[in-house]
């Protein structure tokens, strides 16, 4: 791998070296490298480009990582990746894609991943986005992730895309069964003329199922967010939505949170919020010495730290 | 030393005429003196305040600070030169954690546990429990209050303002919050202004300043100043007794 390449891996999986555990490269379209353990298996797919991940029952404190670089102009990488988390396993699953773009022409990814995540199962899923590149070419990201829960299993989802996308459309299913639990924490920031769209959509399918959704996103320039968090109750469960977004310059977000309940003891509940920054914050960090702009920065990190 | 000098403050009222609401005030601070400011509520002690820190530009006069003349600096530039204000109502932040803002009040990228721990005992509060806190809704109007105070004390700037510190404070907090103010005072490391109704926080008090209706209508040491603030505590209202109050 060049050193480009780890650069962007640096940003999307903060790996500096090749990590402990189980691990699959894909490069420029490719398999650069993988490790597999005695408890994760990772296989490349014969009818499709992807890899099947499958973490044995019972599997306690292992990663994956499965970062994606593309860093040659004008590729179009399409991948489906298949998880099969086994019963009472608990691990750690670090996506994420970086492209470095140095033509003019479209760097495309989209990443197709469905999770199952057998009974009483943890998963903790990092999927970082990211896009650089001095060219005029466009970094395109379009992932789509479905997860099946089955019976008390739950997954944490930190899903974050700071810079240098120019144009998403993220689409994520998540079904809840009794006892599961689903927590995505989205944190998105445009800017200039890009585009994101995300739609996310959570269904609690069985008794004491939990569904959360926290997003916040920063919209500067030109840039343009819409969010379309959805979340159904087929039982007796709870799910809250919360959007927060901050505005900047002529950026847009529109943010159409939806509740569904189909059951009379579903409990959902939804918030949304857009607006500047707080006068009054950035009056405060100025009074400790900070620029406007440092300001401006200092509140933006914490927002989306 | 601080030196306000025929400070006026004046807004155009919803009638298109002015409202004064500083009016030629005057005071003089000698250094690591603690001044405690009072008076009526909308008098015009946290309008001079926020003047002093520069949150908002005088009309007229001036106001110095160790022989500099700020009045014109931005907020960031008298930051810099030493002036710090604790906000009354202190704002709250989305995903922005205590130490974080501790951090950016002591001007460094990250602050030390002992660091943390101190600035945050001070006011009452322990670093375990609040540290790694963010400071947004999920705090009490009192715990954000103290934690606005703390990022005074970890600023470490040589003119500390503070604008009701008391306010919405627990008394045992409050009675640590004392005991830090008394302390910063005795060892001299900065000049405190603190506006103040509090009899306990009056007491700690070189000089005091009763401002009313814009003006500076007393000026002087505790000692003389303090029987006749309590005097006019004295239940009764000066209209039915003629205006003689």
């Amino acid at each position: 791998m060049e050193q480009m390449d780890w650069k962007i891996l640096k940003e999307i999986a903060e790996l500096e070296k090749t990590p402990q555990g189980a691990y699959n490269f894909r490069v420029n379209g490719a398999l650069d490298a993988r490790q597999v353990t005695a408890n994760i298996d990772i296989t490349s797919k014969t009818d499709k480009p992807g890899i099947d991940i499958t973490v044995k029952p019972g599997t306690k404190g292992e990663s994956v990582h499965i970062p994606v670089v593309l860093s040659q102009t004008g590729l179009t990488d399409v991948v489906y990746n298949d998880f099969y988390i086994g019963e009472n396993a608990d691990v750690d699953i670090v996506a994420g894609c970086g492209i470095h773009n140095t033509g003019c022409e479209t760097s495309q990814h989209d990443g197709i991943h469905v999770f199952h995540v057998g009974k009483n199962a943890r998963v903790r899923y990092v999927e970082r986005h990211y896009g650089e590149g001095p060219g005029t070419g466009e970094n395109i990201l379009n992932p789509r992730t479905e997860v099946y829960l089955e019976e008390g299993a739950s997954i944490t989802m930190e899903m974050t895309q700071i810079r240098g996308v120019d144009s998403t459309v993220r689409d994520t299913v998540v079904e809840v069964a009794a006892g599961g639990e689903c927590i995505i924490n989205e944190k998105l920031m445009t800017d200039g003329t890009q585009t994101a769209e995300s739609n996310v959509e959570i269904i609690l399918k069985g008794a004491g199922a939990t569904g959360r959704v926290i997003s916040r996103s920063v919209g500067r320039g030109e840039s343009v967010q819409v969010f379309r968090p959805c979340m159904t109750g087929q039982a007796d469960c709870f799910g809250h939505v919360q959007c927060d977004s901050i505005l900047m310059d002529q950026a847009k977000i529109k943010s159409i949170p939806a509740i569904d309940a189909q059951s009379v003891d579903a409990q959902l509940i939804h918030e949304a919020a857009i607006g500047r920054i707080a006068g009054d914050q950035i009056l405060k960090l100025l009074t400790l010495g900070l620029t406007e702009e440092e300001a401006e920065e200092k509140i933006l990190e914490g927002f989306l730290n | 030393m601080l030196e306000i000098r025929h400070l006026r403050y004046d807004v155009t009222a919803e009638n298109g005429g002015t409202m004064d609401i500083l009016r030629d005030v005057s005071l003089t601070v000698e250094p690591g003196k603690l001044v405690v400011i009072t008076g009526p509520n909308g008098g015009g002690k946290t309008t001079l305040a926020k003047t002093i820190m520069g949150l908002n530009q005088p009309t007229g006069g001036s106001i110095r600070w160790n022989g500099q003349d700020i009045t014109s600096l931005s907020i960031t530039d008298r930051a810099k030169a030493g002036v710090s204000y604790g906000f009354q109502q202190p704002p709250r932040f989305k995903g922005l954690k205590v130490e974080s803002l501790l951090a950016l009040a002591a001007g460094k990228e990250a602050l030390s546990p002992g660091e943390g721990c101190q600035y945050l005992t001070q006011v009452g509060l322990c670093a375990d429990d609040y540290i790694h806190r963010e400071v947004d809704s999920s705090l009490s109007g009192g715990e954000l209050k103290r934690i606005e105070i703390a990022t005074i004390l970890a600023r470490r700037a040589g003119l500390m303002i503070f604008d009701e510190p008391e306010a919405g404070i627990d008394l045992w907090s409050f009675a640590k919050l004392t005991e830090t103010f008394e302390r910063i005072h005795k060892t001299g490391e900065a000049t405190l202004l603190i506006i103040s109704h509090q009899e306990r926080i009056i007491q700690l008090a070189d000089q005091i300043a009763v401002i009313e209706a814009g003006k500076v209508t007393h000026w002087g040491s505790r000692e003389e100043i303090f029987p006749k603030i309590m005097a006019r505590t004295i239940p009764g209202c000066g209209y039915m007794k003629g205006g003689e109050a």
